[in-house]
């Protein structure tokens, strides 16, 4: 019997020949599975869609018409000759591990991942296999997040005190998943929260949806920046800095991410603080993660590629890089979570 | 430790120099004047004496964390710094010790007593005991180096508002050779009389470039302008029977400079010239590379001596007849000091910088032009009535540079930065064309935006021919223009040459490879300007 392998790594993206559909692609293709609705992930252009029921109203917000078919986790579909299923990742809301099962080799596809939960995004589950496709984003043991209570209180913290002096707190995190998460955890006695429109436009579709968020109001060109003392505005990390945060006074700016953990890269960032939170898996999220599929083969993406998959062999996994040309364009992984 | 701890926070938390002071304001008035004292030693670069070696930390501490010591080797190639590479891998404190800072610093240094099996018990223990920021804080008590964006201006303001005493003061106090065992905080900074150390320096005026036209600087006549000599500014000190040559990065080199020792019996105790320290050779400067060789000696052999000899180009005088004149406008100073040069100088190894007559600014234009000719980087403009101060100053000094050279050359390799630039490509070698030969001559890692840095990153991670270690050798294809300051021959570079301060001007988007320049123009360049 001639066995292909379920998946196989393209030029167009991550392949199933039995069911002839891409996971991710980066090229336009016939038939897209989506992860999650992250630039880096759902590319404009494809013929059909397909993604969870819940990341699918956002994914619309930002390709606009396309075909799109849903899924709800743990349903199983058949394409082709493949068995297809999409699993809680816990990075933003909606966003799914893609199983795919053929002849009983059973592949996962992480897409990106984190494994605590936050109380906004379904909690990851470990889905068992024999092959795992796995993000490795923060994959150096330098990485280690607190847990997010400790973070909010410490970005609360900054923006009472800021509000107590009069001034502007303003908040740069990436417009989908993380602004929400750390709109979930704000402590809305200090003060106001204000959104950058960016961020607004995708409130706006979870609220939709059936997401509860805190109200948020958006900042629109009439806005009177002098009169926000005490509030804090939640921007993409692009507008910190820039002439639009000009226009609020006295401002302290801070930045929210996994990369805040290096002090070279928040030197770099010069923002007042860096808020270590991310919405991947750190160091032990990603080595408990890949323990918990029992998977033998480990295909690494997405980061320190060349190390992480050295740790894995010493580890005893059968680990390999997925071949950079083979993975598309790399965002800009800072700004891009 | 923890205000220490807390103090370093507050600097990292916040990139307003008016919050940075603040903060340091109220450690140098609260904390123990013994802190205060290790305080301003390790951020004026004064560590202790290293006790533990940078090998055994990183053993120790991959044993800690149980991971492989490659594995901290990489992570410590991403971090970009040892202490927080180690204090970020660690498994959390379990314990806890309350110890000062100078505690904590007065056990590091007693490690030299231990065998190093009692060394690693006391290192590990001490991990086990200190949160997250204490635990960088101490690794950095020994591998050194705190980069807290405070500079010695910022040290200076603030130590001045905690003891309401002048700036300028404070800083000449912080000049010189004290150490915290030497010294304690009311002599270093409270007591009447701290002139007392022969040794001091008084604190470098330094300028900023040009940034106009000189024209605006207004009347031509107010203005005197001499060469920027391209050497090591130094300030030479003849008193109390003693002669202290330091460099402008606060080091004593008199040892490194012998022959600066004749201004002893020569030139009359109480005098302390600014100036450039040149090698110098038949009335005329010698080149850079040349003084290169001089540098970083604890002797220096006789065969160097001679083919390298060294002078002091003198700019300024700072303190007559045992009296600091920096408060004199400069033309009385000039005076003073032609006159001094005047006699006997051409027996000293010292020699005055000669000024430059202009009548208008734009005679001044056509003398820069010719600088390289000179050996000099360009001129400096100093108004005649300025008094010295102490540090960098707009508005008495100005410098103005020559424009640098330039050349496009095709980026062949490219290497990670770490640190401020960890996720990025920042490191590049760049070659020109010999034949259809690409030959490397030069590194570059400055001079881009991080928007830049980021798509050529981009790029790089797609175009990878073949990777050595950390370097990615990528296809040659894009060009960027070079700008340096100067070019001079080198054995031990393939290409022959090597240049002074090299960065990236520009990305040329709009060149192929095979625009770039070659080695004939590199070479042409050596011979005009090497
Ligand atoms: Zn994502
Ligand atoms: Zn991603």
């Amino acid at each position: 019997m001639n066995k292909t392998a379920a998946l196989i790594f393209t030029e167009k993206g991550i392949y199933c020949p039995n069911g002839n559909f891409y996971i991710d692609p980066w090229r336009p293709v016939d038939r897209a599975l989506i992860t999650h609705a992250h630039a880096d992930h759902a590319r404009p252009g494809h013929n059909r869609y397909l993604s969870t029921d819940i990341a699918a109203p956002v994914l619309k917000h930002r390709l606009g018409a396309i075909s799109l078919e849903t899924i709800s986790y743990g349903e199983t579909r058949q394409i082709g000759s493949a068995i297809v299923s999409f699993h809680p990742a816990g990075h933003v809301p909606g966003s799914a591990q893609i199983c795919v099962e053929v002849n009983g080799e059973i592949w996962v596809v992480s897409g990106d991942y984190k494994t605590v939960a936050d109380n906004l995004s379904t909690a990851f589950e470990p889905v068992k296999c024999h092959s795992f496709v796995t993000e490795c984003t923060f994959g150096l043991p330098a990485f280690r997040w607190m847990a997010q209570e400790h973070v909010f209180g410490e970005i609360n913290q900054w923006w009472a005190k800021n509000a107590a002096s009069g001034a502007v707190s303003i908040l740069g995190a990436y417009g989908l998943g993380k602004a929400q998460r750390l709109l979930s955890g704000l402590d809305l006695s200090i003060g106001k929260v204000l959104t950058h429109s960016a961020v607004e436009g995708t409130n706006r579709v979870m609220r939709q949806q059936g997401i509860a968020l805190p109200e948020t109001e958006q900042i629109m060109p009439e806005t009177d920046g002098k009169g926000q003392s005490g509030a804090l505005i939640l921007a993409p990390p692009s507008a910190l800095g820039s002439v639009w945060s000009r226009r609020f006074g006295e401002t302290s700016s801070a930045f929210a991410s996994g990369w805040m953990g290096l002090r070279g890269v928040r030197r770099r960032r010069a923002a007042d603080r860096g808020f270590v939170i991310s919405d991947h898996a750190d160091w032990s999220g990603l080595n408990a993660a890949i323990k918990a599929t029992r998977a033998e083969n480990i295909y690494v993406t997405h980061g320190y590629t060349d190390v992480f998959s050295k740790w894995l062999k010493s580890e005893g996994y059968n680990a390999q890089i997925v071949p950079t040309e083979f993975t598309g364009e790399t965002v800009d992984i800072e700004d891009m979570e | 430790m923890k205000r220490f701890a807390t103090l370093i926070s507050q600097l990292e938390a916040t990139t307003k120099t008016a919050l940075k002071t603040q903060a340091l304001v109220q450690y140098m008035s609260l904390a123990p004047k013994k802190d205060r004292l290790w305080c301003l030693a390790l951020f004026s670069g004064r560590r202790p004496k290293r006790t533990v070696t940078a090998s055994q930390l990183k053993e120790w501490s991959a044993d800690a964390a149980n991971l492989p010591l490659w594995l901290l080797e990489e992570t410590y190639s991403v971090v970009g710094d040892l202490a927080e590479t180690i204090a970020l891998i660690l498994p959390k404190a379990d314990k806890k010790y309350d110890r000062s800072l100078t505690e904590w610093i007065d056990d590091l240094r007693l490690l030299t007593k231990l065998n190093i099996e009692e060394k690693k018990q006391f290192i590990l223990n001490s991990w086990c005991a200190l949160s997250d920021q204490e635990r960088f804080v101490f690794n950095k008590l020994i591998t050194g180096g705190f980069r807290v964006g405070v500079s010695q201006k910022l040290m200076t303001r603030a130590v001045a508002q905690a003891t309401s005493k002048p700036e300028a003061e404070i800083a000449h106090r912080l000049m010189g050779n004290w150490t915290p065992d030497q010294t304690d905080w009311h002599t270093l900074i409270e007591a009447e009389n701290f002139t007392a150390d022969f040794s001091r320096p008084y604190p470098f005026f330094l300028s900023h470039a040009l940034e106009n036209a000189p024209q605006e600087l207004g009347s031509p006549t107010e203005w005197f302008a001499e060469w920027k000599w391209d050497g090591i500014r130094g300030q030479v000190i003849v008193r109390g029977g003693d002669c202290f040559v330091w460099s402008r990065g606060e080091e004593l080199v008199s040892d490194q400079f012998p022959e600066l020792q004749k201004f002893l019996d020569n030139i009359p105790d109480g005098t302390v010239i600014d100036g450039e320290i040149l090698t110098w050779k038949d009335e005329a400067p010698l080149s850079f590379n040349l003084l290169q060789k001089r540098l970083g000696r604890k002797t220096v052999p006789k065969g160097l001596l001679q083919s390298a000899p060294v002078i002091l180009y003198a700019y300024d005088i700072l303190e007559w007849q045992g009296q600091d004149v920096r408060d004199q406008p400069f033309q009385y100073r000039r005076a003073i000091l032609e006159a001094l040069c005047d006699n006997k100088s051409l027996a000293l190894p010292l020699r005055l910088s000669p000024s430059i007559s202009f009548q208008d600014w734009s005679d001044l234009e056509d003398v820069r032009a010719k600088a390289r000719d000179q050996r000099a980087e360009g001129l400096m403009l100093k108004n005649l009535a300025s008094h010295y101060q102490a540090g960098r100053k707009k508005g008495p000094w100005w410098k103005w540079k020559l424009d640098p050279l330039n050349i496009d050359a095709v980026m062949i390799y490219a290497q990670a930065g770490h640190g401020r630039r960890a996720n990025l490509y920042t490191d590049f070698t760049f070659a020109v064309w010999d034949g259809s030969d690409l030959v490397p001559f030069t590194k570059a890692y400055s001079g881009l935006t991080d928007a830049e840095f980021r798509q050529i990153s981009t790029w790089v991670r797609k175009n990878t021919l073949q990777r050595f270690g950390p370097v990615r050798q990528v296809t040659p294809y894009h060009v960027f223009e070079i700008a340096f300051e100067g070019i001079h021959e080198s054995l031990r570079h393939k290409s022959g040459v090597a240049l002074r301060f090299p960065r990236m001007a520009r990305w040329r988007q709009d060149k192929m490879a095979q625009d770039a320049n070659s080695l004939d123009d590199l070479k042409d360049m050596l011979k005009i300007y090497g």
